[in-house]
């Protein structure tokens, strides 16, 4: 501690340079933040992917509707456990502007499909009971400021009632919770069999079947025996594992993997490059009192750890602010974009990452500077002055 | 004063290598500082003043050869033997004071303090009365860029006995200034010498800060000379 005035005082002897170098860091650091929320929030439905759920769509286009006898041809093929489906609704609530993400879905077979959505069990059954109820997410209510028991109208994009109208009237019979943060609460869930009587186009078909196996060991074995199962018929089928329905979701917008990589690297690349140049001026500039300390009597092993605790302190100066300047855009953006990125978070695993690559840019912008410190010979370097 | 021996040369040797070229600073070099002496180091330039001042102050070793500090040796010690070494037992004064710019006088004058286990409020106390015996109490908050050369080196001295160390090196304590304000310096070094038992050693060029000394030796091409040698 007797240390930290020293490397205190080195730090912010030039008041511009720390500024400077302390604004490329936070940069930096805003830049990988932003980025890597993001992704992780864009990533988040294939994290939380269940390891034994398949997805079915149309051989075609996952838009394209399946028969609804798909439902029990499926459940028969052997290593199959359960089996759902789900049609794509295209709601918004009062104006076309305010999209809300709805599934039309068997209830019963839906919870036992994807039992990390939690629900009250009165509501639960409550729901069960009332085709013209509604389960939403909590996120959504939130955003909406929806209550049990409200009833509330959503309208259509793509369907219309048989009775004309594009609008249906539901009531909220209970709202979900995921058993994990990171799941996915911005939709809502209404009866296929209500929207399936009601509708006016396209009737007793489905988007697509989701379906969990006996042992995600049978992933492969399932998923070729159903597809071959619909091989030759007018709604082939495509048979993935959840994780890879998802992902090449994703994929659909591009390779954000390699987009974010690419960002994130050339950002650091150009940080390093400026902060490590700017530590070795600036230890350059101290030699002599480098050697002065020397002669006073500090070990050599001290200085190089009194360096490494000054590039350490500065890469952790700009690199916090920069995740707080993260923080704020992403909590700003996720209030914004919370039915498009609902899990839009600079999460634990963002900031954990983001502390472990501060550490890094301090030992490597200052481990240069530091040897050279420590190898300083005091004859050497005032004979030099 | 006593007369024991502080430090013993005994045939030091000093060689630098140079390409294929071995340059030679001093062979079988002796000489004894009694405790207690103020020994001023006199000689032209290239003659091994510097060279001799880093051996006595333990940051260079010699090639060959013996260096003894209160009996005990010091030629054999690990650069981090040396650095304790130092930190306990040596003052420097350089030419040019070399305090850190960024830090002000109290600060300045602290940095030896630090490589010891004192507390804070022991070291401030200290660091107290090091400046208050180079009259500078009241500059304790300036800054190196605050101050005149003069009032620079004498805290330069504050940092050199804050520690209370047996020895102190001075090299060229009074090249960087005029001769009222050398002249203050060398009476403050003279002070310390007579009234606090420091011993000293001086490498200076000037004949007047010379006579500051108790006594004075000179250095031509590695070896002592006669004034009246060195003259020819």
């Amino acid at each position: 501690m007797k240390d930290f005035y020293l490397i205190y005082k080195n730090l912010t002897r030039k008041k511009m340079r720390l500024f400077l170098t302390t604004f490329a860091i936070f940069i930096a650091f805003l830049i990988f933040g932003a980025i890597m929320s993001l992704r992780s929030a864009l990533n988040a439905g294939v994290e939380m992917s269940a390891d034994n759920r398949l997805v079915v769509v149309h051989k075609t286009s996952f838009t394209n509707p399946l028969p609804y006898a798909y439902v029990n041809k499926v459940k028969a093929i052997e290593g199959v456990k359960d089996v759902t489906h789900a049609n794509w609704f295209g709601g918004y609530y009062k104006e076309p502007r305010n999209q809300v993400v709805s599934f039309a879905v068997d209830p019963q077979s839906y919870m036992t499909v994807y039992p990390e959505l939690v629900v009250e069990p009165e509501q639960l059954s409550r729901w069960y009971k009332n085709q013209t109820g509604i389960l939403v997410g909590e996120r959504i209510a939130i955003a909406n400021n929806w209550k049990v028991g409200d009833r509330i109208p959503l309208s259509s994009n793509i369907f219309s009632q048989k009775t004309g109208g594009q609008t249906w009237e539901f009531e909220i019979d209970g709202i979900f919770k995921g058993n994990e943060e990171k799941i996915d609460t911005s939709y809502v869930l209404i009866h296929y069999k209500y929207f399936n009587e009601t509708q006016s186009w396209g009737g007793d078909s489905i988007g697509w079947l989701i379906l969990t196996t006996l042992d995600a060991s049978l992933n492969e074995q399932v998923a070729k025996v159903i597809d071959s199962e619909f091989a030759n018929s007018n709604n082939e089928t495509d048979t993935s594992t959840e994780q890879a329905f998802n992902k090449a979701f994703i994929d659909q917008i591009g390779n954000i993997g390699l987009i974010i990589f690419g960002v994130v690297f050339m950002a650091f690349f150009t940080i390093l490059i400026v902060v490590g140049n700017t530590m070795v001026l600036a230890i350059r500039e101290r030699t002599n009192e480098i050697a002065v300390l020397k002669t006073l009597g500090f070990a050599s092993s001290r200085i190089f750890k009194m360096v490494l605790v000054e590039s350490c302190l500065l890469a952790f100066l700009g690199g916090l602010l920069g995740i707080g300047g993260a923080f704020i855009i992403i909590k700003g953006a996720s209030e914004q974009m919370a039915r498009f990125l609902p899990n839009l978070v600079l999460g634990s695993d963002v900031l954990l990452q983001a502390l472990a690559y501060m550490l890094v840019l301090g030992l490597i912008t200052g481990i240069a500077p530091a040897i050279s410190a420590l190898r300083l010979n005091i004859v050497t370097a005032f004979s030099r002055g | 004063m006593t007369s024991e021996n502080l430090f013993e040369l005994n045939n030091v040797a000093k060689r630098f290598t140079k390409g294929k070229e071995t340059i030679s600073i001093f062979e079988d070099l002796n000489m004894h500082i009694k405790t207690g002496d103020f020994m001023a180091i006199m000689g032209p330039s290239g003659s091994g003043k510097t060279t001799l001042l880093n051996l006595l102050g333990g940051v260079d070793q010699p090639t060959t050869g013996e260096i003894t500090f209160d009996g005990q040796r010091i030629d054999n010690l690990s650069e981090s033997q040396l650095a304790k070494w130092r930190a306990n037992n040596i003052g420097f004064i350089f030419q040019f004071y070399n305090l850190m710019p960024m830090l002000n006088a109290a600060k300045n004058v602290e940095l030896p303090l630090l490589l010891t286990n004192l507390s804070s409020s022991q070291r401030k106390a200290q660091v107290e009365t090091a400046l208050k015996l180079v009259g500078l109490s009241d500059r304790a908050k300036h800054m190196p860029s605050e101050m005149s050369g003069g009032q620079q080196q004498r805290v330069a001295i504050a940092r050199a006995i804050v520690s209370d160390p047996k020895f102190l090196l001075c090299d060229e304590p009074t090249g960087d200034l005029d001769r009222q304000t050398a002249d203050e310096i060398l009476e403050m070094l003279q002070l310390l010498n007579k009234e606090f038992g420091k011993t000293i050693v001086m490498v200076t060029h000037d004949p007047s800060a010379a006579k500051f000394a108790t006594h004075t030796v000179h250095l031509n091409k590695g070896k002592f000379v006669k004034a009246e040698e060195l003259l020819l």
